[in-house]
């Protein structure tokens, strides 16, 4: 299949693409090519530009240098002109409308693109209910799409493709949401589809589904490509070598060993109905415990419950031996716990606000006399934040928004540090955050554990949890599954402990 | 949830219950209340609301809100009437409207390009624009009453659909001003789900964000979307007129809380991607309703207000409320698994 693919003329040409936010390059001479019925990988980590190269692709933004061609036709700077010429791309939010019907979200594209002035229903029903048949899946096509399950609405947003006859499809981490079996099917109806000629450009990081669908991967690291061949030149190492840009047996953070001490927090028989049951869990000063799960395995959820911020149904916690119930995340605040949620832009962070207000808000009355704050302290303090954790920025007046994805997370770890928490809870603390700060962040967070936090990580960056953690709990459909002693553990065993579904 | 519940857990199951509820208080009070005349009591006093409440659910629909309708409507009823009579020629009564229409569509468009060329807050133009319609109303062209309107306007409001006798003699009648309702409520309901525009108004209302990657062209579909509701304006507008009988450059603005609150309470979504004609029609008897009922029983008018805004909080917050328990109740009735 493989020759196949590249005897064929590609149908889509990147050449050269460049793109640059203000002094950050994003993309340089990147080069793609993709043939009639061919799958294609594009690899990398975040923030290595894939989006940017598909938004490149799809038309919403524009290069600053290099053509795109569709079938030898060069195109614009126009979402439109990449549609009418064949190409969709579905994006990790599926880009569906929630309140329309399943079979009005599949033909609004070719209603749009066949500019239409009247809505037709029965022809475009019709088109969406063959286009599902074709595919072999069943939904309601009369359904609204907001009430659909995840997966579905992932096949909605193919089928949504395919009706407006689709030749390349982008698919943005497609499978991040789904689960295994859901994840399957999906590779079927993708090599069915490829059998029509239908050619796919698979975003992905995880290696497993790269070499069972993709005939060819590209992989992306900071902006060029380093990278790209079929895929049986390929195995996993090579490829997370060159994503990573470094081997896979990746450096174990150096830490001295501290004795073990008497949990801060211990978790017995927890359990939240629909999220995770039977937790067993014990968080001790000077250790850092990794939970490792994919998506929708609970682990959010078990850092939000030890938070507080939901109620548990089932187990005790107990926080220095005294059993506690809290009500709400001001009573685990209250107990000195602090909680890094996963996405800091959208839940922990007030963009347009000055660094300052944001490393202080939440210990005001540290700086308060009498009911009034005095701002020379909210400023010294600031300083001395930004200093100790070396966040680059001109001084603490500018705005957050301004700072890089890595020091406004280390902004987010100031507001906590200040409030000096005994235990410190993360949520995927470097998505989206590059390699260098990446590295500092982790260093950051084992001084803190030596200086007797505890800290808990929840990830499913797996090289993370074993540069970062002293111990790493597997959290496998709201279980803990295995537990491992980060020393000595090895990348594989884990990753196969963390995608293992079915329960023994 | 049978489906009973899942009909009073939407807005418009719960206004209808408590419009149902109301009108059987009403007639066990007042047996007058349960005849036909009531219903073009109805029908008169909800005309003009219910033609500004169906240009404002198109807009919410788009995600967005208006509160300048009154002032448009408001603009365009009285240039309409200053213009015709200063060039003092005998148009058909149609001609009126369409003017209205016309001056309603520019004012709009001045919505539209603010909202969907610049990308403003609609929130924020349309409380602007409200102010500044009205201001430039009073300002350029008068505060004067028109009361001496021409005969084409007070035959037109002499023309009368329907009469009959209320129970306590007097004649109640539906002048043929509730034409234009029904031509608006007909059109709108083309427009919404017939054509791809009103599609596309639901879709951008649905998600902005996934209604541009498909190609739709937002700033255009805005731009429309708020003309045809300034054009929607300008006829309620000029309905006030044939119904008055005269120009008030200070009447219609502040009746748009009425009209927003009876547009939600039909079903239309403040979050955007819901509403229809149906229900909103609905939201407007509802309103109209208790405002006419309890003026008839000599209720103070600040209570209806008050009536107003405990529906307005009860008809968006109680499905909310439903929707919460349910997922909560769903949640327990599952294991204690993962």
């Amino acid at each position: 299949m493989n020759d196949e693919a590249s005897q064929s003329t590609p149908i889509l040409q990147m050449h050269d693409i460049r793109k640059a936010y203000g002094p950050v390059r994003v993309l340089e001479d990147v080069n793609l090519e993709l043939s009639t019925g061919e799958v294609r990988c594009l690899a990398g980590e975040n923030g290595s530009g894939k989006s940017t190269l598909i938004k490149i692709l799809s038309g919403v933004v524009s290069a600053d240098a290099g053509q795109v061609s569709l079938n030898s036709r060069q195109l614009g700077n126009d979402p439109m002109g990449a549609i009418t010429a064949g190409l969709s791309v579905i994006y990790q939010d599926f880009s569906l409308f929630p309140n329309l019907s399943v079979w009005e979200n599949i033909g609004f594209l070719t209603s749009v693109t066949s500019e239409d002035v009247l809505h037709r229903r029965s022809a475009r029903r019709r088109l969406a209910i063959d286009t599902l048949k074709r595919m072999q899946v069943e939904i309601d096509p009369d359904a609204p799409v907001e009430l659909l399950p995840v997966a579905s609405k992932q096949l909605v947003a193919i089928a949504r493709a395919l009706a407006n006859r689709a030749r390349i499809i982008v698919m943005d981490e497609p499978t991040t949401a789904l689960t295994r079996s859901e994840v399957a099917h999906l590779l079927e109806i993708v090599s069915a589809l490829k059998k029509e000629g239908v050619s796919f450009l698979f975003v992905s990081h995880k290696i497993e589904e790269v070499f069972a669908v993709c005939d060819t991967v590209t992989v992306l690291r900071d902006g060029s490509v380093v990278v790209e061949g079929p895929i049986g030149a390929f195995d996993s190492e090579r490829l997370v070598e060159a994503m990573t840009g470094r081997s896979v047996d990746s450096q174990r953070l150096p830490r001295e060993e501290s004795p073990v001490q008497r949990p801060f927090l211990a978790a017995e028989g927890l359990g939240r109905r629909g999220n995770f049951a039977d937790v067993d869990l014990e968080l001790r000063p000077g250790e850092i415990v990794s939970v490792v799960g994919l998506l929708g395995s609970g682990r959010t959820e078990l850092a939000q419950t030890l938070f507080g911020y939901m109620k548990p149904d089932a187990g005790r916690i107990a926080i220095d031996g005294e059993a506690v119930s809290f009500k709400n995340q001001h009573d685990a605040i209250d107990r000195g716990i602090a909680y890094v949620p996963e996405d800091r832009l959208t839940e922990g962070l007030f963009l347009s606000q000055p660094i300052r207000d944001n490393i202080t808000v939440s210990s005001l009355e540290k700086s308060t006399r009498f009911g009034i704050v005095r701002a020379a302290g909210l400023m010294q303090r600031a300083r001395d934040a930004i200093k100790n954790l070396r966040i680059k920025a001109p001084d603490v007046t500018p705005a957050v928004a301004t700072l890089s994805g890595g020091n406004q997370q280390r902004v987010v770890l100031a507001r906590w540090m200040e409030r000096d928490p005994k235990l410190l809870i993360l949520n995927g603390p470097t998505v989206g955050v590059d390699v260098g700060s990446k590295r500092e962040i982790h260093e950051l967070l084992v001084s803190l554990s030596r200086s007797g936090t505890a800290v808990m990580v929840v990830t499913d960056d797996i090289a993370e949890a074993i540069a970062l953690s002293d111990r790493i709990l597997v959290m496998v459909r709201g279980r803990i599954t295995a537990s491992f002693d980060a020393a000595t553990v090895d990348e594989d065993t884990l990753y196969n402990e963390v995608i293992r579904e079915d329960r023994t | 949830m049978n489906a009973l519940a899942r009909i009073f857990a939407t807005p418009q199951g719960i206004v209808f219950l408590v419009a149902v509820l109301f009108a059987l208080v009403l007639g066990l009070l007042n047996p007058a209340f349960f005849t036909p005349s009531t219903l073009i009591d109805l029908a008169r006093n909800g005309l003009v609301t219910g033609i500004f409440a169906l240009g404002v659910m198109m807009v919410l629909a788009s995600g967005g809100i208006d509160v300048s309708h009154t002032a448009i409507g408001a603009f365009a009823m009285y240039a309409t009437m200053k213009i015709i009579l200063g060039i003092d020629l005998d148009l058909p009564i149609i001609a009126y409207f369409v003017i209205a229409a016309a001056i309603g569509a520019g004012l709009g468009l001045i919505n539209g390009l603010l909202i969907g060329g610049l990308g403003l807050n609609t929130l924020i133009v349309t409380l602007g624009t409200l102010s500044f319609f009205r201001g430039a109303l009073l300002t350029f062209l008068g505060t004067t009453y028109i009361t001496s309107v021409p005969r084409e306007v007070i035959n037109f409001s002499r023309t009368i659909l329907i009469r009959i006798e209320n129970a306590v003699g007097q004649m109640v009648s539906l002048p043929a001003s509730f034409l234009v309702l029904v031509a608006v409520t007909i059109v709108l309901a083309i427009i919404m789900n017939f054509t791809l525009f009103g599609r596309k108004v639901y879709a951008i209302g649905g998600s902005e964000e996934a209604a541009q990657r498909i190609g739709i062209r937002i700033k255009r579909v805005k731009v429309l979307i708020y003309v045809i509701a300034g054009a929607i304006a300008g006829l309620a507008g000029m309905t006030h007129v044939t119904l008055s009988r005269m120009a008030n450059p200070f009447d219609l603005v502040g009746m748009e809380l009425n009209v927003i609150a009876a547009v939600v309470l039909g079903g239309a979504r403040i979050t955007g991607g819901h509403g229809t004609v149906l229900g909103t029609l609905l939201g407007v008897f509802v309103i109209t309703m208790i405002n006419t009922t309890l003026l008839m029983a000599g209720v103070p008018s600040y209570w209806q207000k008050f009536v107003i805004g405990c529906l307005i909080i009860v008809g968006t917050g109680l499905p909310i409320v439903f929707d919460r328990l349910a997922k909560h109740r769903q949640r327990m009735a599952r294991p204690l698994e993962a």
